[in-house]
């Protein structure tokens, strides 16, 4: 960071250097502002009409409320949690443990570690067709719980073995060499010593993942079914899961039940909610540990 | 007493041997887990492959440039079998239009988004206080998190009607009747749906990841070369432009295709903000347009009543089109990036 002045030697000069300060304070504005309006914007239009009957009425087509959604979006999330973090995990700690860096060439890792990277920018939306291909019309699923639990979580193991990935190469290595002169055997120390300090940064990778999960629409319709309607339920297959995000996609302009807009508004605020808990309890976590961490010196 | 003893030596013989074995259990789960992303990619594309081969020798090449979406017959009452392929009578589709609805948007919107984020990484790493850039920086980190249907529901209720009524017409009513600019000429929809709102949002969302992944390439830049060229009176523009820019350029680009890969597969926001046309491109900058992600999750109806399984088909084949193209940009993200990460030196300088 430097702290000296130029010396501008003309007028022209002075007031260049001054229009780019201004200029990246003016950018800065464009990206903070929006976001600031969008929430308000949210808020604003769910908090008049908002009241908790809504929270634990089911949706019927007449109107209710979003208890349904509520329920179905933590069932999706709970699964997601289960499959994609433990494939997640243990990805990661291949690509951290047992994938050797190269020589020469590239970083480290190569195919492996290049698909996870290219599966994390893949249009969830193709993903979420293939599922409505292979899973929902092909094994003649319909749309279900299992197709979207599949779906989600290939979508969300990248997010999940990069954090773990990051996290287990920032344990600090006198910690490895102790285990090893302690006598105890690889995979013991593995988990006791390497897994156990890594826990928070993983445990930040699955929040995060968590929240992209309950913020997907795409690829939900596809396999969890456009029916916010449906009940709730850990019912494998042949039968839709209604989730809060097509409330507020498929509700917002819809003309019946005539609640239809508040429905959708009470979704999006709740929607809101749970991904800003998600992240700020992401956040908090790696305030409360980096500066334990070996690898971030700046 | 012996027993005691003897049975407690088993025990630890059997904690032993498991913790023995443990570092080969640990190994064989994770190589299994690992192959699953790659696994995913080609069973992915492989099914989409599939899917969309009917699709592929009916609708030919000319469904690259074709505009028509007609889904024939409903139910499929009459058919026809075109190369084999049954199809609904009347049926014709193209993709010109989606597919230059796609380009469009995502260009327009990382032309939005590149200067303001590179703007915006400069305001947080040079000269701002650390205890004000750090909360700023994780405000920008926790927009990247911001489900895109909300991106969605606010850009169609809030922003959209605000710059129709707002900023458009003056952009409309102001630019010359020339050729480009007469893009930016006549109107669109009352409540701002159509390309350029469409290429602002989608500007909002990727520029949480330029702004972020620039601000840590900027922090990386030694003080030492800036310093350097401020003692030489160098102004901060100059500076910006000739020492701190070109030092990082290549992970700017790569980040930048990120973001371009990120707005060609966005969907929802799209699909609620575009006006969601399948036959038409946007005739001006304002105009409603489609674009192929937003396609697909539109015409999930229309697939479902089509008893052939042509429109599936079709839709698989507008699937693989846009799964080689994000990946194909992806990977060039990805390979920018890793080349970047190992020069420390300057590039083109």
């Amino acid at each position: 960071m430097t702290t000296s002045h130029s010396f501008p030697s003309t007028r022209k000069r002075r007031a260049s250097t001054i229009a780019f300060r201004v200029g990246t304070y003016l950018a800065l504005l464009l990206v903070l502002g929006p976001a600031l309006w969008l929430v308000i914007g949210i808020v604003g239009r769910a908090l008049p009409h908002f009241s908790f009957g809504v929270l634990n009425q089911a949706l019927t087509p007449e109107g209710g409320g979003i208890e349904n959604a509520i329920f179905g979006t933590l069932i999706l999330m709970i699964g997601v949690f289960v499959i994609a973090g433990g494939i997640g995990v243990l990805a990661g700690l291949h690509l951290a443990e047992y994938s050797k860096p190269r020589k020469s060439g590239k970083a480290s890792g190569g195919l492996l570690r290049t698909a996870s990277d290219v599966l994390s920018g893949f249009p969830s939306i193709v993903l979420g067709y293939v599922g409505y291909v292979a899973l929902v019309l092909g094994l003649h699923w319909g749309f279900s719980l299992l197709s979207a639990w599949i779906i989600l979580s290939i979508m969300v193991v990248p997010y999940i073995a990069k954090a773990t990935e990051t996290s287990l190469r920032q344990v600090p290595t006198n910690y490895r060499e102790g285990a090893v002169a302690l006598g105890m055997p690889e995979g013991y120390a593995l988990r006791k010593v390497v897994l156990k300090t890594a826990t928070p940064g993983i445990v930040t990778g699955l929040l995060l993942a968590m929240a992209i999960a309950i913020g997907e629409t795409a690829p939900l319709a596809y396999t969890a079914g456009p029916l916010p309607t449906s009940t709730a339920s850990f019912t494998l297959t042949h039968h839709a899961v209604p989730y809060l995000t097509y409330l507020v996609f498929n509700y917002f302009d819809l003309s019946s039940p005539v609640t239809a807009k508040y429905i959708a508004y009470d979704a999006a605020l709740l929607l809101l909610v749970l991904v800003l808990v998600l992240l700020v309890a992401a956040r908090l976590i790696v305030n409360r540990t980096q500066r334990f961490s070996e690898g971030r010196h700046n | 007493m012996a027993q005691v003893m003897r049975r407690a030596q088993g025990a630890r013989r059997i904690t032993t041997s498991f913790r023995n074995a443990e570092a080969g259990i640990w190994r064989t789960a994770s190589r299994v887990a690992v192959l699953l992303p790659l696994t995913a990619l080609v069973f992915a594309v492989t099914v989409l492959a599939i899917k969309a081969r009917p699709a592929i020798v009916v609708n030919g090449w000319g469904f690259l440039s074709r505009s028509a979406w007609n889904g024939g017959q409903a139910y499929a009452t009459t058919v026809n079998h075109i190369h084999g392929v049954a199809v609904p009578t009347g049926a014709s589709y193209g993709a010109g239009p989606l597919l230059l609805g796609t380009a469009e948007a995502a260009v327009l919107a990382v032309i939005i988004a590149l200067p303001i984020s590179i703007g915006a990484a400069f305001a947080l790493t040079e000269r701002m206080p650390k205890w004000i850039s750090q909360p700023l920086g994780f405000f920008v980190e926790l927009l990247a998190g911001i489900p895109s249907v909300l991106f969605g529901l606010w850009g169609i209720l809030v922003l959209g009607p605000f710059l129709a009524t707002h900023i458009y017409p003056a952009i409309a009513d102001n630019a010359p009747n020339v050729p480009v600019l007469n893009f930016f000429r006549g109107r669109g929809a009352v409540n701002g749906e159509g390309l350029a709102t469409v290429g602002i949002v989608l500007a909002l969302m990727i520029i949480p990841i330029i702004t972020a992944t620039t601000r840590d390439l900027f922090a990386q830049v030694p003080a030492l070369p800036k310093e350097g060229g401020e003692a030489l009176g160098m102004t901060d523009l100059e500076v910006a432009r000739k020492v701190t820019i070109p030092w990082v350029r290549s992970g700017i680009i790569g980040a930048t295709a990120l973001g371009l890969g990120r707005a060609l597969g966005e969907t929802i926001a799209v699909a609620m903000i575009s006006g969601a046309a399948l036959t038409h491109g946007a005739y001006n900058i304002f105009g409603t347009f489609g674009t192929i992600a937003a396609a697909i999750v539109d015409e999930l109806q229309s697939s479902a009543t089509d008893a052939t399984g042509f429109t599936t088909a079709t839709l698989a084949e507008l699937g693989l089109i846009l799964a080689i193209v994000s990946v194909a940009v992806n990977l060039f993200a990805r390979f920018i990036i890793t080349r970047s990460s190992k020069i420390g030196a300057p590039l083109g300088a």
